[in-house]
This record gives C-alpha cells, sequence and structure tokens, in this order.
C-alpha cells in the first residue's frame, strides 16, 4: 500500500498539534493488533477450516444438493428483496428528498426502525401475523397460503431487516443536491419522469450502487430474521447461513466453513467494491462526510 | 380589530416538482405493511398478556438470568468496542502509516461479514482446541462456551459502531483550536484532555449506545460460542427462539416486548445526547 488515501484526509505533521513519535508507533501499533486480532484472525479461519482438508473436500461441500439449494434459495431472496428496497429507497427518498410536508422527521425514524429490532424479533413478528397462530393463520390455512416455512416468510424478513439500507443512504444525499435541476428540466418541458431519468438519476448512481451493495450483502447473509421463520427444512427452506448452522451442528466443520467461505468471499467483493466507490466517488455517495 | 390574516396551514409546500402523491403513496404503503403492521401484531399480541404478564415472564428465573447475561455482557462489550473504536478511530485519521486505507477497510467487517459465518469462525478459534482458545486454556481461561464468549462475539460485532461514529468528528476539528492551546502553554496531554476530547464525548456516548443495542439484538455470531447454557451463558434473542419452537408465543412475545422496550429507552438516549450535543456544541 504505498498509495496514500486521498479522501481520508492527510494529516499534518505539524509537531505542536500531535503525539510524540514513540507514543504515536505505540498507538498505531495497538489498534492493529487489536483489528487483526479480532477481525481479521476470525476470516482468516474461516478460509483455513475451508481448506483443513484440501481442495477435494471443499469442492464435495458444494456437490451436496441440499448446498445448491440453500444457494439457489439465497440467490431467489436476494433477487426479490434488493429490487423491492431499491424501488422503495428511491421511491421514499424522492417523496422525502423533493418535497417540504409535516411529519417528515417521523417518516425518516419508522424508515430506520428495522435496524433498532433485533433479528429475531424481525422474524418473530412475521410469525405472530402469518404463523398457524397467528393473526392472518387460520385464514391463510382455510386458504392453503403457506408464509410462514416457507419462501413467501423468508423474503418478507429479509426485506424487513434491509428495509431501510437504500433510503437512508439517497435521503441524505438527494436533500443535498436540492430541486433546481429537476425544476429546471421541468421548466424546459421534461415530464417528471424523463426528468428523474435524464437528472435525478445520474446525481444519484453512485449512491444508489453503494447502498444495493450493502443492501444485497445483508440481504444474503441474514440469518437471525430468516431463521425463525423459515423452519429449517433441508433442501426446502435453507438459505446459506442456515445451511451453515446446519453443516456445523452435525460437526461437519469442512463443509460448513466450505460453505460459510462463498458468503466471506461475497463479503469481502461487498468490502472491496465499497472501499473502491468510496475512494473514486466520495462526493456522489454519501451527503456530508461518511456514515 | 380584525384578526391578522394567518397563511392556512398546509400538509405540504407546494411545488413544481411532481411525483408527491405516487411516492408518498407508495412509501407509507410499504412501510405500513412491511414494518409497522407486523410490529403492531407484537404490540397486540404483548397488550393480550397485561404488564402482569410480562412481569411474570420477565422475573422467571431463566427469562431473568438470559435478559441479565444479554445486557450485562452487552454494556461491558460496548465500552469495550467504544474505547478501541476511539482509538482505531484516531489512529486512522490523525496518523500517517502505510496500509491506512486497508485497516480503514477492515473496519467495516463486522458490517459485512454474515453473522452466523462470524459466529462458527469466533467459535472455532476460541474453542478449548481453538487457535486462540489454546492459548488462553494455559492460563486457565476459558473463552467458548461461556460470558466471556459472547463479551468477544459483541465487542466484534460493536466495533465497527464505535469506529464509524467518533471518526467523522476526529476529522471535522479544528487544527487550530490545539495549536491556540499549544501556544498558550498548554502540553500536550492537557490539549487532548481539555480540548479534544470533550466535543467529542457525545459522538462517543452514541457509537456505545448503537454498540450496545446491537449487541442486546444480536444473535447469529453469538450462539455458536456461547454454549447456551441456562443461567450462565443463554442469550434472550436465544431464549425467544426457544419458546416460538415451544409454540409459547406469548412467552417469546413478552420477552421480545422487554427489549423493545430497552432498545427503545436506548434510542431515546442516543437523540437526547445528539440533542444535548447541538446545543453544547453545535453539532452532533
Amino acid at each position: 500500500m504505498s498509495e496514500i488515501a486521498t479522501e481520508l484526509p492527510r494529516p499534518q505533521p505539524a509537531s505542536v498539534v500531535t503525539e510524540g513519535g514513540l507514543v504515536r508507533g505505540l498507538l498505531i501499533a495497538v489498534a492493529i493488533v487489536f483489528l487483526a486480532l479480532f477481525l481479521v484472525l476470525p476470516l482468516v479461519t474461516v478460509f483455513v477450516q475451508a481448506f483443513a482438508k484440501g481442495w477435494e473436500a471443499y469442492i464435495a461441500a458444494f456437490r451436496e444438493p441440499d448446498a445448491l439449494s440453500a444457494i439457489r434459495l439465497t440467490l431467489i431472496t436476494a433477487a426479490i428483496a434488493v429490487p423491492f428496497n431499491l424501488v422503495f429507497g428511491i421511491m421514499a427518498s424522492w417523496a422525502i428528498a423533493k418535497f417540504e410536508f409535516t411529519g417528515k422527521n417521523l417518516l425518516v425514524t419508522l424508515i430506520d426502525l428495522p435496524f433498532s429490532v433485533s433479528p429475531v424479533v424481525s422474524g418473530l413478528i412475521y410469525v405472530l401475523v402469518f404463523g398457524a397462530q397467528g393473526l392472518l393463520g387460520p385464514w391463510l390455512i382455510e386458504h392453503d397460503i403457506q408464509i410462514i416455512f416457507a419462501l413467501p416468510g423468508i423474503v418478507l424478513a429479509t426485506i424487513f431487516v434491509t428495509f431501510p439500507f437504500v433510503a437512508r443512504q439517497l435521503i441524505p444525499l438527494m436533500q443535498e443536491q436540492g430541486t433546481a435541476e429537476e425544476e429546471a428540466a421541468l421548466t424546459l418541458g421534461a415530464s417528471g419522469w424523463h426528468a428523474f431519468r435524464t437528472v435525478t438519476l445520474p446525481n444519484i448512481r453512485w449512491g444508489l450502487l453503494y447502498s444495493v451493495l450493502l443492501c444485497n450483502a445483508r440481504a444474503m447473509g441474514e440469518f437471525g430474521a430468516v431463521s425463525v421463520v423459515s423452519g429449517h427444512i433441508r433442501g426446502l427452506t435453507n438459505t446459506l447461513p442456515l445451511h451453515v448452522e446446519i453443516l456445523y451442528n452435525e460437526y461437519n466443520f469442512v463443509a460448513s466453513f466450505a460453505v460459510a467461505s462463498l458468503l466471506a468471499g461475497l463479503a469481502l467483493v461487498t468490502l472491496g467494491l465499497k472501499s473502491l466507490l468510496e475512494w473514486r466517488y466520495a462526493g456522489d455517495i454519501a451527503a456530508s462526510g461518511r456514515h | 380589530m380584525a384578526p391578522p390574516l394567518r397563511p392556512r396551514r398546509r400538509f405540504r409546500r407546494p411545488s413544481v416538482i411532481p411525483g408527491f402523491g405516487l411516492t408518498l403513496g407508495y412509501t407509507l404503503t410499504c412501510l405500513g405493511l412491511i414494518v409497522l403492521l407486523p410490529l403492531a401484531a407484537l404490540v397486540v399480541r404483548a397488550s393480550g398478556l397485561g404488564l402482569s404478564g410480562i412481569w411474570a415472564v420477565a422475573t422467571d428465573p431463566r427469562v431473568a438470568s438470559a435478559l441479565r447475561v444479554s445486557f450485562g455482557v452487552s454494556a461491558l462489550a460496548a465500552l469495550t468496542a467504544s474505547v478501541f473504536g476511539f482509538l482505531v478511530a484516531w489512529v486512522l485519521t490523525r496518523y500517517e502509516f502505510p496500509g491506512r486505507r486497508l485497516v480503514d477497510a477492515v473496519v467495516d467487517l463486522p458490517f459485512a461479514l454474515p453473522t452466523a459465518v462470524a459466529g462458527i469462525a469466533l467459535a472455532s478459534l476460541y474453542a478449548p482446541n481453538g487457535l486462540v482458545g489454546a492459548q488462553l486454556a494455559k492460563f486457565g481461561i476459558e473463552a467458548a462456551y461461556t460470558p466471556l464468549g459472547i463479551f468477544i462475539a459483541m465487542v466484534f460485532i460493536g466495533l465497527p459502531f464505535a469506529v464509524r461514529t467518533v471518526q467523522p468528528l476526529i476529522v471535522e476539528i479544528d487544527r487550530e483550536i490545539e495549536e491556540a492551546s499549544a501556544t498558550l502553554g498548554a502540553g500536550r496531554l492537557q490539549t487532548l484532555t481539555r480540548v479534544v476530547l470533550p466535543p467529542l464525548i457525545p459522538a462517543v456516548l452514541t457509537g456505545f449506545a448503537l454498540a450496545f443495542a446491537r449487541g442486546v439484538g444480536e444473535y447469529g455470531s453469538i450462539i455458536f460460542i456461547a454454549g447456551n447454557l441456562p443461567y450462565v451463558s443463554e442469550i434472550a434473542p436465544l431464549l425467544i427462539v426457544i419458546k416460538l419452537s415451544e409454540f409459547d408465543y406469548g412467552g417469546a412475545c413478552a420477552i421480545a416486548t422487554i427489549m423493545l422496550g430497552i432498545s427503545f429507552v436506548t434510542l431515546l438516549a442516543i437523540n437526547l445526547i445528539q440533542a444535548w450535543s447541538r446545543r453544547r456544541f453545535g453539532y452532533v
């Protein structure tokens, strides 16, 4: 890493406003050792354990039909939940950022609500609505509709836990950009949709991509909420994180870590792209500073 | 005398931009169906139990012990995360060293790594035959399957909150204030403790509260390393899962309500800290 951060402000060498060289070195060392021990080591462990019995054993974990169906279910879930929250995020931030109306702050707080709810509780509330003993349970049974312990429940719980991702990224960004450009486009005769597509969308594209990346990572990796609503039916309602749990509890560690390494790889790709976007388009992602 | 003309109160300030009705309507519909209605189901269910019903569940020895473990360990973990988080944020913004960008990216790892993956990795590292667990065992310390394991997992997931709330404020500190303090004869330590740190305290507290709330609700990264012994290392979210699997919906709702209540108080505390900070320092 010879290249030095351009977006992280470069520390100034003025001597009266920094600590002595020894203290500085010590603090840097403590910080790096702490991060290496607490954050990097677990990540490395995933890959070490996954390849503990060699390449063959690693690949074998993915030959299992249950693993393949878990991959398929995770992809399907993300393919529904992420676009849903993308559309919701754009709609919500358009309403909130481009207009002034009463109760706006309350609306923003409510959109953020799923972030402060425990994943387990996020799953629980859907069981209370759609479960056999839930509010709509008897009606659903009568009409032979299965939501809990099936794909719809998994998708709903995933949408819930990733609900604020896109909106909370776009709202401050669009608020900062104001409405002048859209007003100009409209005055020049553009339709609302045309103004959105040619003026607003290009302005928010990097912020949008950034939030979709994070939303997708969470959607594919969610464990607690999905675990409550899935029912753990092997080959049917097991997502990748749930499959990791089942294999681990069966003491099938190599397979468990092999599947986990797939998710860890996804996390690394997400982090890499996220950092890349932060370095290159810092101003286009977030309104002011980082969040 | 005629009263002064007051402008009619409007719900929305007029604007030439179209789409307000459509976008707000869509937003409210989604919010209502996905978030508010299911949460209301919890409130309805819990209110059916009544305060005495919830109290009865909360004072059940096993539930009380799980709540104590969740909240107690999370507070300690959030404190640890805040201290090291501050250090990391300071080092990242103030010092120049090779690999700074990489270290900065690493901080977000717990946000990106799925909790179940973190959970099994931590469990295998700190197990008695694991890489770190074996070293700790030499000193007679058991980490996995004890509250210490829960603590480690909670520090892991809480750390990014602590770093990322303080970091932007350290960036914004006006260096001239530090120079002024130094010119007026203050030593470096004096400048740090009397000039630099006080305005950062609200951010540190906010980071603490966020890490604390996250730790209390966390499930995936904890259950593998915790060992889940009732009365010892069983956390409240796990107890909700157990109650649900026993079809004890009432018990699950009661625990969830207690947890939501305490999270709500934490959120309120964050808002109060930020309001206080805005009055005192002019920013959050």
